[in-house]
């Protein structure tokens, strides 16, 4: 009974650890006033000035959506070339192209910073940041459909093959669409690594050029009159993706719950 | 046989392909197949003959040689670009379409020249696409073939290993292919679908038409299909034939032993016709020379039963099987098993004789690289083999072992292993026998019963007295026919491997 209790109570410790902190963002992103301490009244006025920083929202959506999916397509036709490279060349690149997923970002951005300016671009580039931003999310892709590639029948290719297709013909008609869901999966990873990332953007994104969390942070940071009045902005934006978060989670584990359901069916 | 007629679809000159590891996987091979030919290559997994498929399906390149197809040289020639179709060992269908899309892949890759009049009244020629109702009707057709009408919008992932196999099938065959490539088709099906599937694809064969290359390690289904069986083994061909000829009259020991039951003796032509195996001279039908080796293969069904000393040689029955249609026994003789299968039932223990007819009686040349022996460790730590005792070492059949000061064997595990009458295997090279005038200097005394001339050194053979053991070697001295001689083989030289496991 008592051993019970604990161990429940260690699960709402950390439960309450991980989500008090979020409630209290989001109890206060409702809150007339400015500061986090003092309730003042109940409104709605915080969401109302979310076009203020309409482009900072923008500029992040674009960022990662794009980056995205040059990192998916890059990322994808890596996995199938390292998957299809024999001997010793192709073990070294598999494991390098491994690194970059333990390594830190600090020193991505920092290399990059460096390569784009020995190579002439100048530094703190749309370019560059876009850059940064696929070269963080390739090794993402890469990892998320080397998988899949494992998985498929290794005589898929050939049947095609033999079935008179061309090797182009085979990728995209057999090899791609069975490898699909890895390719889905690497997209939204790459996606997400994008949307959060401070890092690389910190470093190598030009001084106008803001994403949501650059954003956050700078508002945090200087405390300017401008500042102050963006921060409980923020609070109402981190809210509003706090829910876009749970939605999400909410209806995949619906999801993958019926299809559970369905397979036990069969 | 019907279907087949006499020009060649395709034929493999010099055919050797080498792995990048340096494996050689076909070996300088030379086979045709004739048009619309039923032909299997057979043989124990690594033989060479998934391999040499992948080759003739464009999956694989030759190292060396040549594979014509009509006479053309296809070596280099995609896959894509071969009219020759494949059903997979694991079927490879597409698991994201489904029934009708997987059959009507290769369709809607199809490009055919459909000829126009244009309004001029000329012939123009273009290349088309297969129309929707004709690839429709291919693919259905196709289905009908394997007997899997209504099966169109089914997932491939609900179907059955027996229904997959039969897309598989349909899925190669709607391209309408010169040859079909089987690979181990029905290897995940359970033995009754097998048996089924067998009998249909021989069907399927008749009515098509098209050549079919096949690819199995079972050799009755090789038996049961084919109308040529290609026996490969280390990527070597050992005999091509109808499966009549390969059942009957095997060309080694090797096809002999992987085609059906068979009783395998070393013998010794001893005149003309006679041979001698089992302590008995034997007619025969096949003409070999006089006191060469040679190996005799006689089928379980072809031992004739009878009463003690009816038939040619006497012996005891020690085990006794039924086996539904027939009984299957073991007699022996001396420390010879012959396996018999007879209809009436001999008991375990019971003295019979057998008979064998001169034409059941199969006579393959030997090829003699190694002399083989039956032995047992003593324990002095020699060996007993061929009439004789030998000494030798023992370490050799436990990796890393030694002899400690008592004489028991000691493993690399620190096991203690005592090795008296233990059975071994005992192999002695060509090379490795010497022999003296001196009775006492070797392990074995005998008889030399033969001198060959083999071009720069002589062979002999030295047959003791007592079980007629042959101890055969090269050497380059001369000696005479019934010289008595002792036979000496250096202890380096015996290499033995255990019969089994010993019991610690």
């Amino acid at each position: 009974m008592i051993k019970k209790f604990f161990t429940r109570g260690y699960i709402f410790l950390i439960l309450a650890f991980i989500y008090i902190p979020i409630f209290i963002l989001v109890i206060y992103s409702f809150n007339s006033g400015k500061s986090i301490g003092a309730w003042e009244n109940f409104s709605f006025i915080w969401y109302s000035k979310l076009a203020e920083v309409k482009d900072v929202v923008i500029n992040t959506i674009v960022l990662a959506v794009v980056s995205a999916i040059i990192a998916t397509l890059l990322g994808t036709l890596g996995a199938i070339g390292i998957f299809y490279s024999k001997g010793k060349l192709g073990k070294s690149v598999k494991g390098m192209s491994q690194i970059p997923v333990v390594n830190s970002e600090v020193v991505t951005a920092c290399a990059l910073v460096m390569l784009l300016v020995i190579m002439g671009f100048s530094h703190r580039t749309i370019f560059g940041l876009y850059v940064g931003h696929i070269t963080l999310s390739a090794p993402f892709v890469v990892l998320s459909v080397l998988p899949k590639l494992k998985q498929m029948d290794g005589s898929l290719y050939e049947a095609a093959l033999d079935l008179g297709a061309t090797p182009t013909q085979a990728l995209f008609k057999v090899i791609l669409p069975e490898i699909l869901p890895g390719i889905f999966s690497g997209f939204m990873l790459a996606v997400t690594l994008s949307l959060d990332d401070y890092i690389i953007t910190a470093t190598l994104s030009p001084l106008d050029f803001d994403t949501i969390s650059t954003a956050v942070y700078k508002a945090i940071a200087l405390t300017t009159e401008k500042s102050s009045e963006q921060v409980p902005i923020y609070r109402a934006l981190t809210t509003i993706i706090f829910l876009i978060t749970v939605a999400v989670v909410v209806v995949m584990n619906v999801r993958a719950d019926k299809r559970v359901k369905e397979k036990r069916k069969v | 046989m019907a279907n087949v007629k006499k020009e060649k679809i395709i034929e493999l000159v010099d055919i050797t392909r080498q792995f990048d590891d340096g494996v050689i996987a076909v070996d300088n091979v030379n086979l045709y197949v004739r048009k619309g030919e039923f032909i299997t290559f057979l043989g124990p997994s690594g033989c060479g003959k998934t391999t040499t498929l992948r080759m003739i399906a464009g999956f694989d390149k030759p190292s060396s040689g040549k594979i014509l197809l009509n006479g053309e040289d296809i070596s280099h020639l995609p896959p894509n670009k071969r009219p020759i179709n494949t059903v997979f060992q694991r079927y490879a269908l597409f698991p994201h379409i489904n029934v009708y899309e997987n059959i009507a892949f290769g369709l809607k890759l199809k490009r055919v020249k459909v000829t126009y009049q244009d309004k001029n009244g000329k012939q123009v020629e273009r290349i088309e696409k297969l129309k929707k109702h004709e690839l429709a009707q291919k693919v259905e057709k196709a289905l009908k073939m394997v007997d899997l009408e209504g099966f169109e919008k089914r997932s491939v992932s609900t179907l059955s290993g027996g229904q997959q196999q039969r897309v598989a099938i349909a899925r190669a065959i709607v391209n309408e292919p010169e040859i079909l490539l089987l690979d181990e088709p029905l290897g995940a099906l359970d033995l009754k679908m097998r048996k089924d599937m067998q009998l249909e694809l021989k069907e399927m064969h008749r009515k098509l038409g098209i050549t079919f290359i096949y690819v199995t390690h079972d050799q009755e289904e090789a038996l049961t299909m084919s109308d040529t069986i290609v026996v490969m083994k280390d990527g070597v061909i050992q005999q091509i034939g109808t499966p009549t000829d390969i059942y009957n009259e095997p060309k080694n020991s090797f096809v002999a032993d992987f085609i059906g039951e068979s009783n395998i003796f070393s013998g010794t032509m001893v005149g003309d016709r006679k041979v001698r195996f089992i302590n008995h001279n034997f007619d025969c039908v096949d003409d070999f020379a006089k006191n060469e080796k040679v190996d005799v293969v006689v089928r379980p069904e072809d031992v004739f039963l009878m009463d003690e000393d009816k038939g040619q040689v006497n012996g005891k029955i020690i085990s006794s099987i039924f086996k539904g249609v027939h009984y299957e026994m073991v007699m022996q003789v001396g420390k010879t098993e012959i396996v018999i299968q007879d209809t009436i039932e001999r008991k375990v223990g019971e003295k019979v004789s057998i008979f064998i007819k001169p034409g059941d009686i199969h006579i393959m040349e030997k090829e003699f690289s190694t002399n083989k022996y039956d032995g047992y460790i003593t324990k002095k730590n020699t060996v007993c083999f061929g009439d004789g005792e030998f000494e030798c070492d023992v370490t050799q059949l436990y990796e890393g072992s030694f002899l400690d000061e008592e004489g028991y064997l000691i493993t690399a595990d620190g096991e203690k292993i005592d090795l008296t009458d233990v059975d071994v295997n005992v192999e002695v090279g060509l090379k490795d026998i010497e022999i003296s005038d001196d009775a006492e200097a070797g392990g074995a005394i005998g008889n030399i019963v033969s001198m060959i001339y083999k071009g720069d050194h002589y062979q002999l053979i030295v047959r003791t007295d007592e079980n007629e053991e042959d101890y055969v070697f090269d050497t380059e001295d001369t000696w005479n026919e019934n010289d008595r001689v002792s036979v000496i083989i250096p202890k380096e030289k015996i290499k033995l491997s255990l019969k089994q496991e010993v019991k610690r």
